[in-house]
């Protein structure tokens, strides 16, 4: 489903502090598959995961979803693949303050020119889905880590794309914490979405529903499996 | 006269429109050099992120200068008190020969703002900014506009002075004096405006229809846009004012924006331009839909905008066949008039 | 055309909610840019008031004023001169005027003397502004001396005081009877201050006026329409220089914009680059500073004109009381008629929000251009 061939991401360029992240990235990503990438800080593993999902674009190397080239396209139509394509979960959940957990939720479809009900409807639909009816109108402040990722889960299924990408998700939860959110992902991929994850927790890259795990150190790939 | 706060007022929305496209040149520049989308290089990414700086400033410039133009107008007319023999905006543009050409190039200013954002608008429709390159040369061609505009304007509002005399609409607008463009409007047969003037919805929904069932004619709609703007213009100088005025030699285009007349002319002048300006749209998406990109994307803007601008001139039209209907001036008897065109 | 909508309306909506969660630093703006609307409304209001009373004062007036001048001053103008007027087609009436000025000592005040041409101020009475009422401290029944010209005292009953809201023009009015004003001042039978001319139709006044200079060359020809253009270029004139004076309030209020936009807090930052990650494109991202600016703006010029309606039409400027008393004695109290100015409304909007628009522009797009990816680091 995603390809990505000979791809290179450089910073600063031309510039004294020039940087290359990532040095020439082979990887296929299937649908409906769960893979883990794994490998120290500053390894890359992010750069690739903002490629992959269409955040950022490569300095040189080729992007494919779907069979569609789209290493080349503006970022008006990036966005919009990205919008209806990819849902994301950040490491620190990036909730906005001062907003309540369903308007956080609804955010991302603003653009999109929804009708105002239905886009309520669908995100009390979702909370619900992950027991979080009751705090729909909470602060996100007054939320707990739990529960904020779970807010954050949410509003990354909103649109309902296809692949759901997650930085270093059990990053700030303990252990039971980190079984839930294990389970969820389960759910996802049994709803057929394809997942990718960064991690260094074992817990994540030993799990079962696991398909892939890919080894990163120095902007390279080292080995897969 | 350069201290009148609305001079001044439409002197800085003038500088500041200038200043920014102006500043913009630069950068154009290196669009038509630079430009390649298929890289990923920095640079790059850097010029796409500034196109969006460049689009919304010419925004903010279509919007400043459509309202500009009708504080130009609006304090023309009411600065009339100031010049003797003056007694509506046609006075105050009189004072001075850059009066008149600072009118005109405004409205041009505001149709090429228009055209811009039109092109801006599609190209961003298509995947490979296919145009990209054709919007960034034609603000190159923007930006003089601009200049020559600020600088009329300015030789117009320096040249103002009160105690020269100066003519009013009368005897500009009038049948009877020497050869002036807006006069030989006047002197229009009424029998041939109002033909004009039904005929103008009549060819824009035509040729409007034509364009939303199969896609074509869309530069031929600009032309005929165009032409209709002209006509339509010149058929409220020469035949709906006199109406409106009820006294038959009275033909002043501006007096319409009084008060005293309900601001009639902006129900009529407003829909006129708005049409004009969008079957310009429609020249322009047209045009654009032979980029590959753009063949499902442009059509689609053309047949939007084909809509609005029959709208409109179907607005101006009925507004002016009212206006004419319900004046207590009669100029042509019902039944001669129907005998006239068989005769 | 619902899709767009619902986007604005969306748009809108967490526009006005992202201003009030971020109330302390919009306040100041807001604040600031009120007081540069109510500076700019207020000089607008109060010229475009004053300029309006002189056209409805001088609207009453006769069309032609006609003065003799010897040596290039103005002189007593003889009665003689109304035949000739009166004898010229267009000419609806002729009249003389008899009006002066006269020093109290006791007040240090000039007054300037009147009489009414309908004659209805009796012999031994006047009629006084209330300007002389307040400084003399005298008011109906009271009597006020003054000394003639040939040096007796010539005593006036005062009979009543002006009205306030005419103040503007009457405020050092005295009227009196034609015998006591040629009595106090020794003005001769059959001699007038000068000369007013009315004409039916406005087109022939000039030739009215040529007439009459042609006729009697030894007099100045004022027309009424001379008068209203000199006072609507002064009081144009006046007001744009006090605009130009306030100019670099706008600007500093236009740079203060600038940094305001500019210097958005980590919070700030980190709820753009939020927002673009999960889905929202540069464009959007603009689209929505746009619209809070937008708010602003519009609060701002609303609160702004009110409170300056309110300054210079139910407070009398008093801001401006200062600056405009000069070396008026009888400064007159006055209220102005409440009259508002599309096309005044329509400038003050080019003065404000037009420059803040701008001034925001580049810090908003520079705000809107960040990374998304700069949000997972």
């Amino acid at each position: 489903m995603i390809r990505l061939s000979a791809v290179k991401k450089a910073f600063n360029q031309g510039r004294n502090n020039e940087f290359w992240a990532l040095t020439g990235i082979d990887l296929s990503v299937r649908q409906g598959t769960v893979t883990v990438l794994r490998g120290p800080s500053g390894s890359g593993k992010t750069t690739l995961l903002t490629i992959i999902g269409c955040l950022a674009r490569p300095t040189s190397g080729r992007v494919a979803l779907r069979d569609r080239d789209i290493s080349g396209l503006p970022e008006r139509f990036l966005t919009d693949i990205r919008r209806s394509t990819f849902g994301f979960v950040f490491q620190s959940f990036n909730l906005l303050k001062g907003l309540t957990a369903i308007e956080n939720v609804m955010i991302p479809a603003y653009p999109l020119g929804r009708g105002y009900a239905s886009l309520r409807g669908r995100a009390h639909d979702l909370l619900a889905m992950f027991d979080m009816s009751g705090k729909a109108d909470a602060l996100t402040e007054w939320l707990s880590g739990g529960e904020a990722q779970r807010v954050a889960i949410a509003r990354a299924l909103v649109n309902d794309p296809q692949v759901v990408i997650a930085d270093e998700p059990t990053a700030n939860l303990d252990s039971e914490r980190s079984a839930q959110f294990l389970a969820i992902a389960e759910r996802l991929k049994r709803e057929g979405r394809t997942l990718l994850i960064t991690s260094h927790d074992p817990l994540v890259y030993d799990a079962g529903l696991v398909d892939h795990v890919v080894t990163m150190r120095d902007g390279r790939v080292l080995e897969t499996n | 006269m350069l201290f009148q706060p609305a001079i001044m007022a439409l002197i800085l929305a003038s500088v500041m429109a200038t200043g920014m496209v102006a500043a913009s040149i630069p950068f154009a520049l290196r669009v038509l050099r630079r430009w390649d989308l298929s890289s990923g290089s920095e640079a790059q990414l850097v010029l796409e992120r500034r196109t969006y700086l460049v689009s919304t400033v010419l925004k903010l410039v279509l919007l400043s200068q459509a309202a500009a133009l009708i504080l130009f107008v609006f304090n023309a007319d009411r600065m009339a008190t100031l010049f003797t023999g003056a007694m509506c905006a046609v006075g105050t543009l009189r004072v001075d020969p850059f009066g008149f050409p600072t009118l005109y190039l405004k409205i041009a200013v505001f149709f090429s703002a228009v055209a811009w954002l039109v092109l801006n608008h599609v190209d961003n429709l298509g995947w490979n900014y296919p145009l990209i390159r054709v919007k960034y040369a034609a603000l190159l061609v923007l930006a003089p506009l601009l200049a020559a505009e600020l600088l009329v304007q300015l030789a117009y509002f320096l040249g103002l002075r009160a105690d020269v005399i100066t003519s009013c609409c009368s005897t500009l607008f009038s049948g009877g004096s020497v050869t002036i463009t807006d006069n030989s409007l006047a002197s229009l047969p009424h029998r041939l405006s109002l033909a004009l003037l039904g005929g103008i919805p009549v060819v824009m929904l035509a040729g409007g229809l034509l364009i939303l069932n199969s896609g074509r004619g869309g530069v031929l709609y600009a032309g005929l846009a165009g032409l209709a703007f002209a006509s339509g213009l010149a058929a409220v100088i020469s035949t709906v004012s006199v109406y409106v005025y009820e006294l038959p030699q009275h033909h002043c285009p501006f007096c319409l924006l009084k008060g005293e007349y309900g601001g009639i002319g902006y129900a009529l002048y407003l829909p006129l331009f708005a049409a004009t300006a969008c079957g310009l749209g429609v020249g322009i998406a047209s045009w654009a839909q032979r980029q590959p990109s753009l063949k499902t994307a442009a059509p689609a803007v053309a047949r939007r905008l084909a809509c609005w601008s029959m709208a409109g001139f179907a607005l101006f039209a009925s507004v002016s066949a009212w206006l004419i209907l319900r004046s207590n001036l009669i100029l042509l008897e019902p039944v001669s008039w129907r005998l006239g065109w068989f005769s | 055309m619902t899709v767009w909508l619902n986007r604005q309306r969306q748009l809108l909506d967490f526009a006005s909610s992202s201003l009030l969660r971020r109330k302390g630093k919009n306040t100041g703006l807001f604040v600031v840019y009120t007081i540069i609307v109510f500076m700019l409304a207020s000089v607008m209001l109060f010229s475009q008031a004053i300029r309006r009373e002189a056209a409805l004062v001088l609207a009453g007036t006769p069309e032609v004023l006609v003065q003799r001048m010897v040596a290039g001053r103005h002189d007593l103008i003889p009665g003689d001169y109304l035949a000739p007027i009166r004898a010229i087609r267009g000419v609806t009436a002729a009249e003389g005027r008899l009006w002066g000025y006269l020093f109290d000592p006791a007040a240090a005040a000039n007054y300037t003397l009147m009489v009414p041409r309908d004659g209805s101020v009796a012999s031994g009475t006047v009629v006084i502004g209330s300007g002389i009422a307040k400084v003399r401290n005298v008011g109906a029944g009271d009597i006020m001396s003054f000394r003639g010209r040939d040096g007796k005292p010539v005593e006036f009953k005062v009979t009543d005081v002006l009205t306030r809201e005419s103040a503007l023009v009457s405020a050092d009015l005295f009227l009196l009877s034609e015998a006591d004003f040629r009595r106090l001042f020794g003005v001769p039978e059959g001699r007038f201050t000068d000369l007013v001319v009315s004409v039916r139709n406005p087109r022939e006044v000039r030739t009215v006026a040529e007439k009459i200079d042609a006729a009697l060359p030894d007099t100045r020809i004022v027309l009424r329409d001379e008068i209203l253009r000199t006072y609507e270029s002064v009081f144009d004139w006046r007001e744009g220089i006090l605009l130009v004076l306030l100019a670099a309030a706008v600007l500093a209020f236009a740079i203060l914009s600038w940094e305001k936009a500019s210097g958005l807090s980590a919070d700030e930052k980190r709820e753009i680059g939020i927002l673009k990650a999960v889905g929202w494109e540069t464009s959007d991202v603009i689209r929505l500073k746009m619209l809070e600016n937008a708010v602003i703006s519009l609060l701002a010029f609303l609160l702004g004109y009110l409170l300056a309606f309110a300054h210079v039409f139910l407070f009398g400027a008093r801001l401006f009381e200062p600056v405009l008393k000069g070396w008026a004695i009888l400064y007159p109290e006055f209220r102005l008629t409440p009259f508002v100015d599309e096309l005044q409304v329509a400038t003050l909007f080019f003065f404000t929000v037009v420059p803040y628009t701008a001034s925001i522009v580049v810090p908003v797009w520079r705000v809107a251009v960040v990374d998304p990816d700069a949000v997972m680091r």
